[in-house]
């Protein structure tokens, strides 16, 4: 099954309340999947900034000195918040990948959650309130995220097992359904030296669509062209900087609800997910059409056809 | 009136005080508040009792209904009206997938849209749709009528069997074995009942009627070993 919900904020007023309000709506999905959950929130932005979210298994260990470490081998200061297992490292945004390099040397155990300016992602095995309380996810403000929980078909039950993936800077995604063809696609990409860490079928198809990015294609075009690339059954939601976007395989059998108001446009695989939405009584309710691209951007007129750029 | 309140009582509370209505019941109008999209409302029921559910449903509302007339007052998760023997259910807003599918009798009626597989392997249940149906509709259906005031998805009626399909709008696609078949004056009365009994606006005459062509495996000889 598992369970995909996602906020994106027309109204700023809303914005101190997104992590609450993603959090409720995730703990009301839990029992379409409670082995793993995850959050990914776009927060604040600091000019010239970019933010590395990092995951150990020992943070004790691994976090402790992390940031003096780091800043030996990058220019500028490096700024390290300590969340549980996670860490969000923030640097001068031409020293990510300096220290993504940096990190595999200093600290082989840690693994990186995302990279992004005003993207952080939390994701932890376990119930979705248990993974939010250890985030502290309801603090926690920003203009759009999106949350996934897991009850995993094709891989283990591990952290990087996990959704949402990281498919490019500020980029990321999450899936209800299963990829039939993510062996053979694996190999491809790995041939071509995309780099594809587990065994997990979401994170190949997140790897596609970050190599559609590189060579080339739009978020749009990527997503548009995921639907003959990949086979399989999927209800896609994708965050960027700016929005998020949706679209369903053409079977469609993994269910899929909208909801928008002046205040937000909302999505939850069911529409318990957003019972508690304010307004949402009066919201426009709709199901995404299969095999069609749908996203809402702040950085334009959003509405509910319109195809990513 | 008796008036239910989901999220205070819960759903098993509200299924077994509906299951306990008999035929003779003075209950006999229900009014259920706060759904918020639950699972299984009013599934299984058996009594001539009228069942209104303000709001929003999910997953398998009215699923197994017998004689009861459910009516939503909202829009409607996967699997409404799930093999539906008898009585009626009333959608006001959107169905999502596989509605009304296996349904061996009674009438589904619903005011807005249906998704995906509308009235897969339909048995003898009658489809009323104002709106448009998704894709794949009418999958193997065996018997009873399916109608839709808009548009058809993709693929309808794939591998029917002797359900009839009205639809007045487009067809996107035809299903393996679905031909398009002429209106002859008992499909007319027929459909004027069915316009009648869903509420619909539309007159009989302007729309087409599918079925199957009945060239497929299990109706040519020729295919047997």
């Amino acid at each position: 099954m598992c369970g995909i919900v996602g906020l994106f904020l027309k109204d700023a007023a809303l914005e101190p309340q997104l992590g609450d309000m993603l959090t409720d709506m995730l703990i009301t999905m839990t029992d379409r999947g409670p082995d793993s959950a995850g959050i990914a929130i776009y927060g604040a932005e600091t000019a010239g900034k970019a933010k590395l979210t990092v995951q150990s298994d020992t943070p004790d260990v691994d976090f402790k000195g992390l940031d003096s470490e780091l800043r030996k081998r990058i220019k500028g200061n490096i700024a390290m918040t300590v969340q549980d297992t996670h860490a969000v490292l923030e640097m001068q945004a031409d020293q990510v990948d300096v220290a993504r390099g940096a990190l595999s040397d200093v600290r082989p155990s840690v693994r990186v959650m995302s990279h992004g300016e005003t993207l952080q992602i939390y994701k932890e095995v376990g119930l979705p309130k248990n993974v939010a309380a250890r985030f502290d996810i309801r603090k926690m403000s920003g203009t759009h995220g999106i949350g996934h929980t897991r009850m995993a078909t094709e891989s283990a039950v591990t952290t990087m097992g996990a959704h949402p993936f990281n498919t490019g800077v500020d980029q990321c995604l999450v899936h209800n359904g299963s990829l039939s063809n993510h062996n053979s696609l694996r190999r491809k990409l790995r041939r071509l030296g995309v780099h594809i860490e587990t065994e997990n079928d979401t994170e190949v198809g997140a790897a596609y669509l970050t190599w559609k990015m590189q060579t080339g294609s739009t978020l749009g075009e990527a997503l548009q062209s995921s639907l003959d690339d990949l086979d399989g059954f999927f209800t896609f939601l994708v965050g960027t900087k700016d929005g998020f976007g949706v679209v369903r395989d053409p079977i469609a059998c993994k269910p899929a609800v909208m909801a928008e108001t002046d205040q937000y446009v909302a999505f939850g695989s069911e529409y318990r997910a957003l019972v508690n939405l304010p307004g949402i009584e009066d919201a426009r309710v709709w199901e995404p059409e299969p095999a069609t691209v749908y996203f809402w951007s702040h950085n334009s007129a959003p509405t509910a056809t319109e195809k990513a750029a | 009136m008796q008036t239910f309140d989901l999220e205070a009582e819960g759903l098993r509370a509200l299924n077994s005080a509906l299951h306990a209505q008999a035929a003779n019941t003075n209950q006999t109008v229900w009014e259920i508040v706060n759904p918020k999209g639950s699972h299984a409302i009013a599934v299984g029921l058996d009594a001539p009792i009228e069942v209104n559910v303000k709001g929003h449903t999910g997953y398998y509302c009215a699923g197994m209904n017998k004689q009861a007339t459910v009516h939503v007052h909202g829009s409607a998760g996967p699997g409404t009206a799930e093999n539906m023997m008898s009585g009626t259910v009333i959608v006001e807003g959107d169905a999502s997938q596989y509605a009304g599918a296996t349904g061996n009798g009674g009438t589904l009626i619903i005011k807005g849209n249906a998704s995906s597989r509308c009235g897969i392997s339909m048995k003898g249940i009658d489809i009323i749709v104002h709106g448009n149906i998704g894709h794949m509709s009418a999958f193997m259906a065996q018997s009873g009528n399916l109608v839709v005031c808009g548009n058809a998805g993709e693929a309808l009626g794939d591998s029917l069997y002797e359900a009839k399909l009205f639809v007045r709008g487009s067809v996107k696609s035809l299903g393996a074995d679905c031909i398009e078949k002429e209106m002859r004056p008992e499909h007319i009365t027929l459909l004027e009942e069915l316009l009648e009994r869903g509420g619909c606006d539309a007159k009989a005459s302007e729309f087409k009627r599918y079925g199957s062509a009945r060239k497929l495996y299990n109706f040519n000889i020729d295919n047997a070993y």
